[in-house]
């Protein structure tokens, strides 16, 4: 007999894939059952989907966690169960999600009708009305803000990661992390001062929302860059030299081009950050019932602000403000998703090829 | 075409360390010179002071003089941008610009310089840089796609074809052919010696085989002890080294006793 002892092969026992799916059937029965009781003795208030989608998750894991103990061993019933906590917590993560995107769905349908595109809230009281004006003003602020903030973000971010080096460079990268964390209504509070002192107190216009919002895109905007900078190799930037290529014109031809899908990305994203900002819009552009295309004179109406005074200040007909003011709210995360899927759409289409 | 370059007493810092002591050396005009010795004893960092790529770096410096022909690259009143359009660099990794087609890698240290160039002169470049570089014949049907797209030795190719698009007198080459395959490696050192007609060429290798193969002279470089600096141990030429090394170093570091 040889003394060399050849280990088995792996546990041939495993859980198979339909013993699995049993599994998770079981628990989804149980828990839809046990809430469905819950339900049906009048404890809790209608079904709740939610929690029960929650139980048969923990339910499910439990479960095989403990018949994998059974079957396989050890070793494969722990994988199982770091695996569903995984999972577990990414479902847990985004049950809020589904749960706002649904509720916004189903509130905001009613009045996701041509009307709500195509009038304003001039002269209505009750029913019929719309946000035309609230998104044209969120378009018209939320542009205004992106063409103030993208070059003072990008060109900083270069400045920073090309440029930068001691005390100065620290001292930028230190005060961009602390404006990152300014409060929104600090920065309407802001513009509203700064202008105040030209225009006298009670100043109310677009541009002034503009670069409150900017004050809080442009850390973002300068973070991403940056890193997106950073990324790209600093063999590139040696070969630009070495072939007797400026520095300037290697950060605009070769270093930008190879980063602009991540920046554009990231741009993008602060937009969504601002886009729908309240409170310093509140403050330093204030509301409006009629179409104001013009930034530079009076009042906006915005969608953010928009939903807000619909719901915070119902008229005769409470109803018809409500309804407008979840589809105000629709329109907004849809043109969040809109933007989200252009940009990366863009960064697709931009990307260099042989870096992803 | 190609020029001499004198190196008089040249110490090479990164910060305070001083990583290259008291180098010179004559390089004659169209010969290759291979620079041989140790990880880490200064032979990359020295080579990058030839076409001041060395300043790049944040904190380091050079004491001394680089001549290229009489002119000292390091006065006052010398354009390091202006250096590099004369002394031509190939990196160790292939690095050609992940952006740009391969055309337009060809002649992207043209086209980012002066901008402007008719498309037939621009078709003309390329067919000749990359026939300089043996590249031609394996790229010529697609000039359009990606040069991130080729092979290693392609790759490296493409990038000497790039760095003699901008017609250069020198070209230095810092291990160009560490990171591919024998039969790219191949490819690089025919080219070398083709190259040698027109460019002064020097190069860094660890491969002491490639040194002996494609170089004329061959310095020497050795390093005391860790936080030493580099030094110049021998030069001379290249059969010289090989055969009947003058000092001891020299002819252990070949015959594989350290190192």
């Amino acid at each position: 007999m040889s003394a060399l002892v050849v280990p088995a092969p792996t546990s041939a026992r495993q859980l198979s894939k339909p013993t699995l799916w049993l599994t998770a059937g079981v628990s989804a029965f149980v828990a839809f059952g046990v809430f469905g009781v819950l339900m049906a003795a009048g404890i809790s208030e209608g079904f709740n989907i939610v929690a029960a989608v929650f139980a048969s998750a923990i339910l499910f894991v439990l479960l095989s966690y403990v018949m994998s103990r059974i079957v396989e061993g050890r070793r494969k019933a722990a994988d199982r169960l770091a695996t569903g906590l995984v999972t577990t917590a990414f479902i847990v993560a985004l049950l809020p999600l589904i749960s706002l995107i649904w509720t916004a769905l189903v509130n905001g349908l009613p009045r996701f009708d041509a009307l709500f595109f195509s009038s304003s809230m001039r002269n209505v009281v009750g029913e019929g009305g719309g946000g035309l004006h609230a998104i044209i003003g969120t378009l018209e602020i939320t542009l205004a803000a992106t063409i103030i903030s993208v070059p003072i973000g990008i060109m900083t971010a270069i400045y920073l990661v090309e440029y930068g080096k001691g005390r100065l460079a620290k001292a930028i990268t230190f005060f961009v992390d602390v404006m990152t964390g300014i409060p929104s209504i600090v920065a309407g509070l802001f513009a509203f001062a700064l202008f105040a002192i030209f225009f006298g107190p009670g100043i109310r216009f677009g541009i002034g929302g503009a670069v409150a919002l900017s004050i809080l895109m442009i850390p973002v905007v300068v973070r991403s860059t940056e890193e997106m900078l950073k990324l790209v190799p600093n063999e590139l930037r040696e070969a630009s030299y070495a072939l007797g290529v400026p520095k300037w014109l290697t950060i605009v031809k070769i270093v930008i081009p190879t980063a602009i899908g991540g920046i554009i990305t990231g741009v993008m994203l602060s937009i969504s950050r601002i886009i729908g900002e309240t409170a310093p819009l509140l403050i330093i552009v204030g509301m409006s019932t009629s179409m104001n295309y013009n930034l530079f004179s009076d009042r906006m109406a915005t969608l953010p602000v928009f939903v807000y005074t619909q719901y915070a200040s119902q008229g005769s007909d409470a109803q018809a403000y409500i309804d407008r003011a979840w589809t105000g709210a629709l329109v907004l995360i849809l043109i969040v998703m809109a933007l989200n899927l252009i940009a990366r759409l863009v960064s697709k289409l931009l990307a260099p090829k042989g870096l992803r | 075409m190609s020029k001499r370059i004198e190196v008089k007493d040249l110490n090479v810092y990164y910060g305070k360390f001083k990583a290259v002591e008291d180098v010179s050396l004559t390089i004659e005009p169209r010969t290759v010179t291979a620079f041989i010795g140790p990880s880490g004893c200064g032979k990359s960092t020295f080579l990058r002071t030839l076409n001041r790529m060395h300043e790049v770096i944040p904190g380091a410096s050079v004491q001394g003089e680089v001549l290229i022909d009489g002119k000292n690259l390091y006065d006052a009143d010398v354009d390091p941008v202006m250096v590099r359009r004369q002394v031509g660099m190939v990196f160790q990794r292939p690095n050609p610009f992940p952006t740009m087609s391969i055309k337009d890698n060809v002649l992207a240290g043209v086209k980012l310089n002066n901008g402007k160039i008719s498309k037939s002169d621009a078709d003309h470049l390329v067919e000749k840089s990359l026939k300089g570089a043996n590249l031609w014949k394996e790229v010529r049907d697609r000039l359009d796609l990606p040069g991130s797209g080729l092979s290693g030795g392609q790759q490296q190719r493409l990038c000497i074809a790039r760095a003699i698009a901008v017609s250069p007198e020198v070209i230095l080459m810092d291990e160009p052919c560490s990171a591919l395959d024998p039969i790219s490696t191949l490819a690089i050192e025919d080219l070398i010696e083709e190259l040698k007609a027109k460019y002064t060429i020097v190069i860094v290798t660890h491969n002491m085989q490639q040194a002996s193969r494609v170089s004329d002279k061959t310095a020497f470089f050795n390093i005391a002890g860790t936080g030493e600096p580099g030094k110049l141990i021998e030069f001379d030429d290249t059969t010289t080294i090989f055969e009947n090394p003058h000092v001891q170093a020299t002819e252990d570091y070949i015959s594989g006793r350290f190192g």
